[in-house]
């Protein structure tokens, strides 16, 4: 039998849990009745706004702008009204300015005509990228024209499509793989004309056969040339160097970037991003994300436009079954969760959870097990670093690599001593870049 | 709908189900076999001993973490403390000695480097040492087990296996090996372990240290029960194979190739199985050199603490003058543990053999 591939170093196995909306398709969200379309959808630079109160819009019409290299167009969702401007705060506690927008009451259709991609040269397809405003769908929301843009003298030798979703609870790629794979397979085949890759590899882990099996037949009778492999079930496999480790085994070494180990990684929702916007012209607007958890009435993957508040799609799901302890936004691993359910969710809102109450564990002081060593993915040691940081010893933290850390929450969760490991290493992150 | 009350608070929002206080339960709970074992074999006294080791202990638990204002009580590892020091006494110890040693392990081991997580050196086996060193001549006693007592009731009763053939050796008994030297000790077996030597050919003396069917301390005497608690341990994910299987594989390799030489036998005279069945070293190994605090974090730290444990013991068994080897060795690994996970850390991701060459070229 053929080894399953997997990376190698740390890494946890928590219930996937994706039971709750794995059966569930995507179900379109009716229109809200207001959006919160924050000017900070992604990672870098907010946007520029160029439309003021009062004005309209129409759906798909660039009403922010990219204002600096790392940043991305903001397109409305709607035809609307401008209703304010004003300040929100998002799940991960940013603050930034947003358009509150009233969609009228009739709304242009879906677009449905499409354009021809193979034709089109690399940066006429890289210009249409970034006009469309596409961003990493994965949660870290990096704009994607910049990922896409390689550097003169950087060659890509493989273009590598993250079907993993190792998050706990998530579901909105397993819907977007079954629901729309020819999508996402001409989306990375279209993002790897871009970059001029030579391969292109998907991986996907073993609890979702059903999404290998389907897309390797498409690609099989389509004759598209792309790779889908299927990988041990482990988080954090869908972080980039956990999943190029596992796909083409290469560690990309501290510091560094994929693309210095001649690869690029994208999404599965980033694929689909791109195809929609290359042969629909369809800016980045709306996407698919999974209402789930213990105390969701009707767990759902719900394609919403952006800015859409939590609490319609919470409605939408018919509300909580039992009180939640939590709402997330994201994964429960990496997730941010937060109190307002008028949060609007974003580009990169992959989840919404309402998780119940665990049960109560006592901290205990650090008892020097191991587990947190073991389950580090990057080989740093979260027990010592967490004790520098407690002791506000930020340099002697930053020269034991705290950096490297990307809070990925193994440590956290396997720490018999319920010690908030993570929430020192993000503490310890922001003093130690002040004080240098 | 109410509102619902919301927690916030950083990633990770779901949690393994393990805590502190489940793993030092579940270690108590491996211990349970080897020690229901030993009351069994020395009598109900050695219940009492437990009894009163477990109660010394969590008594100090109590009183210090009243003091300072923490309620550390049911977290287990005080009473895991205790249980820990009172399977390490003799049968016959006078009371007083197990509640000296576990106070001696909770009060000074433990507190006085600030509590659980921060002590520098095993507790109980602090607090054995503490008074092995203390009252040498009831902490070296033993008793036979009942199933050796009913077969040879004038058998030679306060020494085990271990201190018999040192003895012998040190009185100048020399070119016999260690069955020869029990023989010749008139050290008992029994008659199953008789059977088992006929139709194997492992010694009886191997046969009934792995049973537990020999003189020692409470917990320490039946190999195979505390090989099953270890089990039990491993496959919970409690404890790793690192320490102690390079405790156990360097003591039974030292001691069969070097282990002849006190008895002027040359080299590969010694014995395997024997050595790691007998004294306390399968407790040690498993239960005492495992103990989180004070062993390394890695592990690779780990093989090199189990290496280390395991050559001191042999040298202490074969060429010191004391008992204790194992007890010893694993103190002094503690006081190394530091400086292991100093200098032995994980490899970084990324920092493969090929970038750091690639580092180099760059750098000429």
């Amino acid at each position: 039998m053929q080894k399953v591939p997997t990376f190698s170093k740390g890494g946890v196995h928590p219930h996937d849990q994706k039971g709750f909306s794995s059966a569930q398709s995507i179900e379109r969200l009716p229109m809200p009745s207001e959006l919160l379309i924050s000017l900070s959808q992604h990672l870098g630079a907010p946007a520029k706004a160029l439309k003021a109160k009062g004005d309209t819009v129409m759906r798909g019409e660039k009403i922010g702008s990219a204002s600096g290299f790392i940043s991305a167009d903001v397109h409305s969702p709607v035809n609307g009204t401008i209703k304010e401007i004003r300040k929100v705060t998002l799940a991960n506690s940013i603050n930034c300015d947003a358009f509150v927008i009233v969609p009228d009451e009739d709304q242009d259709p879906e677009p449905t005509e499409t354009f021809d991609w193979a034709s089109q040269d690399p940066s006429a397809l890289l210009a249409q990228v970034k006009d469309m405003g596409i961003v990493g769908l994965g949660g870290a929301t990096f704009p994607a024209h910049v990922k896409l843009s390689i550097p003169s003298g950087k060659h890509v030798d493989a273009f590598v499509i993250n079907g993993v979703e190792c998050e706990p609870y998530l579901t909105a790629d397993y819907r977007i793989m079954l629901e729309k794979g020819e999508e996402v397979l001409i989306g990375a085949m279209i993002g790897a004309k871009i970059i001029d890759a030579k391969r292109i590899i998907i991986g996907i882990e073993m609890n979702k056969i059903d999404c290998i099996e389907h897309l390797s037949a498409i690609a099989k009778e389509k004759g598209y040339p792309i790779e889908i492999i299927g990988l041990k079930v482990k988080y954090p496999q869908g972080d980039e160097k956990q999943l190029l480790k596992a796909t083409i085994n290469k560690e990309i070494p501290s510091g560094k970037l994929p693309l210095d180990i001649g690869a690029v990684v994208a999404n599965v929702g980033t694929a689909h991003a791109l195809y929609e916007a290359i042969v629909l012209h369809k800016s980045l607007y709306e996407r698919v994300i999974s209402v789930t958890g213990e105390c969701i009435a009707q767990p759902k993957n719900i394609l919403a436009p952006i800015g859409t508040k939590m609490s319609d799609l919470l409605a939408f799901c018919g509300g909580f079954s039992s009180e939640p302890e939590k709402l997330v936004s994201g994964g429960p691993m990496m997730g941010f969760s937060f109190f307002d359910e008028n949060t609007p969710m974003s580009k990169g809102s992959s989840g919404l959870l309402a998780l119940q109450a665990q049960k109560k564990k006592r901290n205990t002081p650090c008892i020097n097990c191991g587990r947190c060593v073991a389950a580090c993915p990057i080989g740093l040691m979260p027990s010592h670093l967490y004790r520098y940081i407690t002791n506000g010893e930020y340099e002697e933290a930053m020269q034991h690599s705290l950096m490297d850390c990307k809070e990925c929450g193994c440590c956290s969760y396997v720490c018999p001593a319920h010690l908030p490991l993570v929430h020192g290493m993000k503490t310890g992150k922001k003093l130690g870049r002040k004080k240098k | 709908m109410n509102k619902p009350s919301l927690t916030v608070s950083a990633s990770p929002h779901i949690h393994a189900k393990a805590d502190t206080a489940s793993i030092m339960w579940s270690v108590s709970l491996a211990l349970a076999p080897a020690t229901l074992w030993g009351i069994y074999a020395f009598g109900l006294r050695s219940l009492l001993v437990l009894g009163v080791s477990i109660l010394g202990a969590m008594l100090s638990e109590y009183l210090l973490g009243r003091m300072s204002g923490e309620s550390t009580l049911w977290d287990g590892s005080a009473f895991l403390t205790g249980l820990l020091v009172g399977v390490n006494m003799p049968p016959t110890i006078p009371l007083y000695i197990p509640v000296v040693a576990s106070v001696f392990a909770i009060f000074v081991a433990k507190w006085t480097f600030g509590g659980l997580g921060a002590n520098w050196v095993n507790p109980a086996l602090a607090g054995r040492v503490f008074v092995f060193f203390s009252f040498t001549t009831p902490m070296s006693s033993y008793k036979l087990p009942r199933t050796i007592a009913s077969i040879a009731p004038d058998a030679l009763s306060s020494a085990t296996p271990l201190s018999l053939t040192k003895t012998a050796i040190a009185s100048g008994q020399l070119g016999l090996d260690t069955k020869a030297l029990l023989a010749q000790g008139g050290y008992p077996a029994t008659g199953f372990a008789q059977g088992i030597s006929s139709l194997t050919g492992f010694s009886a003396y191997s046969v009934d240290t792995f049973l537990g069917n020999v003189g020692g301390c409470i917990g320490e005497v039946s190999a195979l029960l505390l090989l099953v608690g270890g089990i039990y341990m491993l496959i919970r994910k409690i404890i790793t194979w690192h320490v102690p299987l390079t405790y156990l594989g360097s003591v039974g390799l030292l001691s069969w190739v070097f282990g002849g030489l006190p008895s002027e036998l040359g080299l590969f005279a010694g014995s395997f199985f024997p050595s790691i069945f007998s004294g306390g070293l399968m407790l040690g190994a498993l239960f005492m050199a495992t103990d989180y605090v004070t062993s390394p974090i890695t592990r690779k730290g780990q093989i090199i603490f189990g290496l280390g444990c395991g050559f001191f013991t042999f040298l202490f068994r074969f060429f010191g003058s004391m008992p204790e080897a194992v007890s010893v060795s694993i103190l002094l690994m503690n006081i190394v543990t530091p400086t292991i996970d100093r200098y032995i850390v994980p490899r970084k991701f990324g920092d493969t053999r090929e970038y750091r060459k690639q580092l180099k070229e760059e750098k000429v």
